[in-house]
């Protein structure tokens, strides 16, 4: 049997050694791929995504003295202030549960989001560099975000099982819904992070409009009081915004209560369109990115 | 055999300022939320066959490619050559998929690595082992490919004590090298390199194009953009001219880059406007305007013959008086330097009244150069502040010296000998 010719002996001229995978073939030419496409490019990119993601992990806290325990104090903090006004002062109900728990339970999820959609948002402009020199799938930018945010959620979710044995909660049988609604939590999160880093990318407006957004967003969604907290008439109005069945789906989910299982239907289904939305008109955009950022 | 490259009428239009009327966010928002329905239109327009409604020549617009159409064969190394803001740039951006054309069309078969920068993704907060994985998984490579080649990165860029320090605390040099290092590892079957080979110290550089010679004879395909003909020539075994986002031609490297440079000398014809020139040093204030070459004393000309005298002169606008010096360094077109004169070095004009705009001229009585073409370097600093040159321009003008019967024998020096020419006064005994 002949031997193989060493690659490194091969001349430039020789046609090069058969690949052993089968050769990826791209057409460029303007205004290609399909959303499939994208998708399964992002999901090749996957170690990309990772390395992104721990670089954003890596970086946040730098030189900062307190490191991740930020990831914890946020949401701790948030919790101390609330209870004080909404709980102690403004008797906000609580479905029956220590105040502190309550709003805890629904401040983690909601500092997941806000911290995933404002790192998510300011992604795109803050990577401009590598934009403008390298090419990968965009969406792993604002994707990243999401996963760094998603770090920093673990490490608040076991202060928040911390507190409920302290208070002796425990979850129940729900909790098997638990892995699912942040799932849904990341997706939704990650569908309003990639929109706002693509708008971000041409109106700067969005860097201002976006914390004023989230500020609000919080107030109209059931996370430092309940659903039962608004008239009934009124709850089909919180029921449109996908968070109310996430959020309060996962406080349920980790506090052994019922679940209200049409809004997190609803939720599912807003998130799942509000996702496809994103990517299709991220597509849209990312074709002038490296051209306008 | 079958292309690995195949580019067919591929065009890049680029707007010039903001000609496009504004847009508030609110409208944009608005056609963002309406864009499902026009793109049910476009694909509706599209299938009736209606195409490129949205490039209508009514605005103003650059094409910083315009109809581009060439073939690469797997292994070919493809030079590519052309003035700044021909376009040469523009293709690697397209065909690394970073930006997209806006018209015409690219099919590529094989993985792409686009060598853009030297130390792309980079953060200077992050170790040299955290920067090497996520450079390296940026520009494309697989975790446990960076895994297999790590000790060969670090050999390569010369760290090996340093790979656990942030990258803040290193040298310039070493940041270069990792860099590089970083994407020389790359293994696609198709490489894209922008200049950025011209970091680096000059035993760096070779190192670097030792590199790349060895990626190339492994049979890789490349694509190749360089200002440095001697590398174009060396590297590759093709080579493309591209010239105001035109393709000018196709050949051997050697033919290219001549035409090349006789395109750039008949831009000059002796005289060259500094206004506004490509190799301005970013820091630099625009002192010099422009320069002229003159032979003989009379009208400028970008043709010397040997031996004959050369006067060059740099008209300066500064925005106070100053007291000129000027520092001009000859070069071969490979970059060379030959030699340098400057009156800083014999001080004449240090004594002159000073004055906001002039001009400069410098003399050789008799131009020491071989037949061939050659770069000028200008330096334009002031007497009143020799801390630092105010206007640096790199290959400010490019000039022609041809043969002349200078020996009186009808022979000269072979073209191995070297660019200078010298003559000699020879005894016998």
């Amino acid at each position: 049997m002949k031997a193989l010719p060493h690659r490194t002996e091969a001349s430039a001229c020789e046609p090069p050694p058969a690949a052993p995978a089968p050769v990826p073939h791209f057409v460029i030419e303007a205004g290609r791929g399909s959303l499939w496409d994208a998708l399964g490019e992002l999901c090749q990119h996957r170690e990309l995504l990772y390395f992104l993601a721990w670089r954003d992990v890596k970086l946040r806290y730098k030189q900062t003295a307190l490191g991740a325990l930020w990831a914890v104090l946020q949401p701790l903090l948030m919790m101390v202030v609330f209870t004080l006004l909404f709980g102690k002062l403004a008797h906000v109900p609580s479905e029956g549960l220590p105040y502190p728990i309550f709003a805890f339970a629904g401040l983690v999820p909601w500092q997941f989001f806000q911290s995933a959609v404002t790192q998510g948002g300011a992604s795109l402009i803050g990577n401009a560099q590598l934009i403008t020199k390298v090419y990968f799938p965009r969406m792993a930018i604002p994707g990243a975000a999401v996963g760094a945010a998603l770090v920093d959620f673990a490490i608040a979710s076991i202060i928040l099982f911390a507190m409920m044995a302290c208070y002796r909660i425990a979850p129940g049988a729900g909790i098997a819904m638990f892995p699912v609604l942040v799932a849904l939590l990341a997706i939704f999160a990650g569908a309003v992070g990639m929109w706002m880093a693509g708008m971000n990318v041409k109106y700067r407006d969005i860097k201002y409009v976006l914390p004023f957004m989230l500020q609000l967003w919080m107030f109209a969604t059931p996370v430092i009081y309940p659903t039962s907290f608004v008239p009934a008439g009124w709850r089909w109005i919180l029921a449109l915004n996908p968070l109310t069945g996430i959020i309060g789906g996962l406080r349920a989910a980790v506090l052994d209560k019922p679940f209200d299982w049409p809004a997190m239907a609803v939720a599912a289904a807003l998130t799942l369109g509000s996702a496809a939305y994103a990517v299709w008109s991220f597509r849209r955009m990312e074709r002038s990115f490296a051209d306008v950022i | 055999m079958q292309p690995i490259i195949r580019v067919r009428n591929l065009s890049k239009r680029y707007r010039i300022g903001r000609v496009e009327p504004y847009r508030t966010l609110r409208e944009s928002i608005v056609r963002s939320l309406t864009a499902p329905a026009r793109a049910a239109r476009a694909m509706y327009d599209a299938a009736k066959g209606a195409r490129d409604g949205d490039l209508r020549g009514d605005e103003r617009h650059v094409w910083a490619l315009c109809d581009v159409s060439f073939d690469v064969m797997p292994g070919e190394v493809l030079g590519l050559i052309g003035r700044n803001g021909a376009g040469k740039s523009t293709l690697l951006k397209l065909l690394s998929r970073i930006t997209e054309p806006s018209t015409g069309r690219a099919e590529i078969y094989g993985r792409v690595g686009s060598l853009l920068e030297v130390g792309t993704g980079f953060h200077l907060e992050l170790t040299g082992r955290e920067n090497i994985y996520l450079s390296g998984a940026i520009l494309g490579m697989r975790r446990a490919e960076i895994q297999r080649k790590f000790d060969e990165i670090v050999t390569f860029a010369e760290v090996e004590n340093f790979v656990d320090t942030p990258v803040k605390h290193y040298s310039s040099g070493m940041h270069v090298r990792l860099g590089f290092a970083v994407a020389a590892h790359l293994e696609p079957e198709i490489l894209l390199v922008d200049e950025v080979l011209a970091v680096g110290d000059a035993a760096f550089q070779k190192k670097c194009m030792g590199k790349m010679g060895d990626v190339a004879r492994t049979g890789r395909t490349i694509i190749f953009v360089s200002h440095n003909m001697a590398s174009i020539e060396s590297l590759c075994s093709s080579c493309l001219l591209v010239s105001a986002g035109r393709l000018e031609a196709k050949g051997e490297p050697a033919q290219i880059a001549m035409r090349y440079l006789a395109s750039e000398l008949r831009g000059s014809g002796g005289v060259r406007s500094l206004i506004e020139h490509p190799g301005r040093r970013g820091d630099s204030m625009p002192i010099a305007t422009s320069i002229r070459l003159r032979s003989d004393g009379g009208t400028p000309t970008g043709v010397v013959r040997m031996g004959a005298p050369f006067e060059t002169t740099v008209d300066f606008n500064a925005p106070h008086p100053i007291r000129p010096i000027l520092g001009l360094t000859l070069k071969t077109v490979d970059g060379m330097p030959l030699f340098g004169v400057s009156n800083r070095w014999t001080n004449q004009g240090l004594e002159t009244r000073r004055v906001a705009s002039g001009s400069v001229s410098c003399k050789f009585e008799r131009l020491p150069l071989m037949p061939g073409t050659y770069l000028l370097d200008l330096y334009f600093g002031d007497f009143g502040d020799q801390s630092r040159d105010l206007d640096i321009i790199r290959d400010a003008v490019s000039f022609e010296v041809v043969p002349a019967d200078l020996l009186g024998t009808g022979m000269l020096p072979r073209p191995t000998d070297g660019p200078v020419f010298w003559s000699a006064t020879w005894t016998f005994a």
